[in-house]
């Protein structure tokens, strides 16, 4: 079986972002990126499948500038067996993704696509569900447990009032989230290797892709502040703080 | 204009954050409701009282029973026709359909909208609600999902819709429902309750968190947590609040033994009332709550049980 990755580079989830003073956006200059924690989540599910002898190659695939091509070194630095470098300058958007993703599975072949569930930049939750739209295949969404039994695959997924699960053949589409597994860190060692792994690169004008955005960003803003609250003393206050100036309880 | 709102409902009733997505669609024009799935009668009979519909539509049929995306993204592409805006609530219902569906029809989805400033120019937050992006789609139709903390209830006043009936049928291969575990709770639904008491890894265990159930009983609360309670099992992961859980927006949020990580506020930071309960001063929760306890939970939160009545 074979497993496809995609890995989207974000800012960190440690970084508070700022809004840049033009509203075109957020700064992006001297801040720290990291691997979408969900597509790490993602890669390590397909590792597990891997050493568990039901995959036999991970791929990692990025879509974007230049850079993006250190989150797949991360991917392969982790364990993932090769790369994929689909090189695009444009601003992206999920449905642009999921169509370049389909026009490079078909090439590639895959049996699994394990993917984030949201990307924590643009927070959109639309990537997976899109692709297994265009092609055809089952769909597992917000999945925290996935098993194989006889060449399908029961994944459960969190859903608003609890767990559910669901048996999805193959091909098929997975999106992570949180619960799944908790990814391994990259050893030294593994780190070195992943320099000599192989990275193939793909320009996106070669894909036949539209790759002009349907939903146009007008401007981005801070959004409103709270006001700064109080401190208070004791049980005591915070009770009469309730009721007589809140008035909640 | 012509918008459909898809109903979220367990086949019995509906979904009560369906009645704020439809309160956000009748701001942008005429608007039926779409109730697809199995056995659902009483869900339509019930929605017929929702206030200022144009029509609803039922679609009863065995393959829509457990609600697969590959059903009613296949069933709602047709349906989908003679519509503006197709509208669903931005929770796990709408996003595992709505942005299939839109692939479907080659149109890119508009998720977690928090305001409309006109057919198709939306405000919604990114970055965990660290900015707002103002959108503009364009596509021939508008595929939304609606953040319902941010939209009212639409008021169940009216005084009978007309019911179509729809038999279409569907059915794939490609997956199939085996079950679900869900814990039915006494308590208010999370997102559409008045009051929230949330847990945070500061409870220290499963068990702790009972002292917190209690206040919230007292309360009539419903129950959260933070991711990291969920990820050491101290409670279900459907408590989860934030970026990446459930948004909430009630009177009043009481955090208790939570720091307040940016992705934990992006869930709860519009909450009217926020109260923080942490022994640590500095910890970040501080920075958005009105009023902050600097106190052990263990001795604070009995304490608070006991004296509110
Ligand atoms: C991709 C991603 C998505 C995420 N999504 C979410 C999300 O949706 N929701 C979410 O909540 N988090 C989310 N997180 C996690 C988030 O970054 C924080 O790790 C998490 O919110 C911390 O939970 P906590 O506040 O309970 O724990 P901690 O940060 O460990 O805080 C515990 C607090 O309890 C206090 N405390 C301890 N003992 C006591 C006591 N006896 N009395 C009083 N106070 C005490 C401490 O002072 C401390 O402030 C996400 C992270 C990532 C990477
Ligand atoms: N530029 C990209 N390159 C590779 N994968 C991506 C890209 N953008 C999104 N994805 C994948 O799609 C998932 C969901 O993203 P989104 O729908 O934008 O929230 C991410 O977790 C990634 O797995």
């Amino acid at each position: 079986m074979k497993v496809l990755v995609p890995v989207k580079r974000v800012v960190d989830y440690n970084v508070k972002v700022r809004v840049k003073q033009d509203q075109t956006g957020v700064e992006l200059e001297n801040v720290k990126m990291s691997m979408n924690p969900f597509d790490e989540i993602a890669v390590e599910e397909a590792l597990r499948l891997k050493e568990n002898n039901v995959a036999t190659e991970v791929i990692a695939i990025s879509i974007g500038s230049t850079q993006v091509q250190e989150t797949i070194r991360n991917a392969l630095a982790m364990g993932a067996d090769s790369g994929i470098y689909v090189n695009c300058e444009k601003r992206l958007e999920p449905l642009i993704v999921a169509k370049i993703l389909a026009s490079v599975i078909k090439k590639v072949n895959p049996d699994l696509v394990i993917m984030g569930k949201q990307a924590i930049d643009d927070d959109m939750n639309a990537t997976g569900q899109m692709l297994s739209g265009l092609l055809g295949w089952s769909q597992a969404t917000f999945a925290s447990k996935v098993e194989v039994v006889d060449k399908k695959l029961k994944v459960s997924r969190e859903i608003d009032d609890g767990i559910e699960h669901l048996e999805i053949t193959l091909p098929g589409i997975i999106t992570t989230d949180l619960r799944l597994n908790e990814p391994r860190y990259a050893s030294l060692p593994n780190i070195m290797k992943a320099k000599k792994k192989p990275i193939e690169e793909i320009n996106v004008d070669t894909l036949n892709v539209d790759l002009n955005q349907k939903l146009e960003i007008l401007k981005v803003e801070e959004p409103a502040k709270r006001d700064a609250g109080i401190i208070v003393k004791s049980v005591d206050e915070l009770i009469e703080k309730l009721k007589n100036e809140a008035k909640v309880i | 204009m012509k918008v459909l709102v898809v109903a979220d409902h367990n086949n019995k009733e509906l979904i009560k954050s369906t009645l704020n997505t439809i309160t956000a669609a009748k701001m942008i024009g005429p608007t039926d409701l779409l109730i697809i799935g199995n056995d659902c009668n009483e869900v339509a009979e019930s929605a017929s009282k929702i206030l200022g519909l144009e029509k609803i539509y039922l679609n009863d049929d065995v393959g829509f029973k457990n609600f697969l995306s590959e059903n009613i993204s296949e069933f709602l592409k047709n349906f989908a026709e003679g519509y503006t805006h197709i509208i669903f609530t931005n929770n796990a219902f709408g996003k595992n359909i709505a942005p299939r569906l839109s692939a479907l029809l080659d149109i890119m989805i508009v998720p977690d909208v928090i305001e409309i400033l006109d057919s198709n120019t939306f405000k919604r937050p990114i970055y965990a609600g660290n900015a707002i992006a103002t959108c503009k789609s364009h596509s021939k139709i508008n595929i939304l999902t609606i953040r319902s903390t941010s939209f009212p209830e639409t008021e169940m006043s009216g005084t009978g819709v007309e019911i179509n009936i729809i038999n279409k049928s569907f059915n794939n291969e490609k997956s199939k429902y085996i079950g679900s575990d869900i814990e039915k709770s006494e308590r208010p639904e999370l997102t559409s309750a008045d009051i929230v008491v949330s847990g945070g890894r500061g409870l220290g265990s499963g068990e702790n968190f009972k002292i917190l159930e209690k206040l919230a009983d007292k309360l009539g609360a419903a129950m959260g947590a933070s991711r990291a309670a969920v990820d050491a099992g101290f409670v279900p992961n459907d408590w989860q609040v934030g970026q990446t859980g459930k948004i909430v927006a009630p009177n009043l949020y009481i955090a208790v033994g939570i720091s307040g990580a940016i992705q934990h506020l992006a869930g709860m930071k519009d909450s009217k009332v926020i109260v923080a309960v942490n022994k640590d001063e500095e910890a970040p929760i501080f920075t958005v709550s009105d009023y902050g306890l600097v106190e052990d939970l263990f001795k604070a939160v009995p304490e608070i049980e006991k004296n509110i009545n």
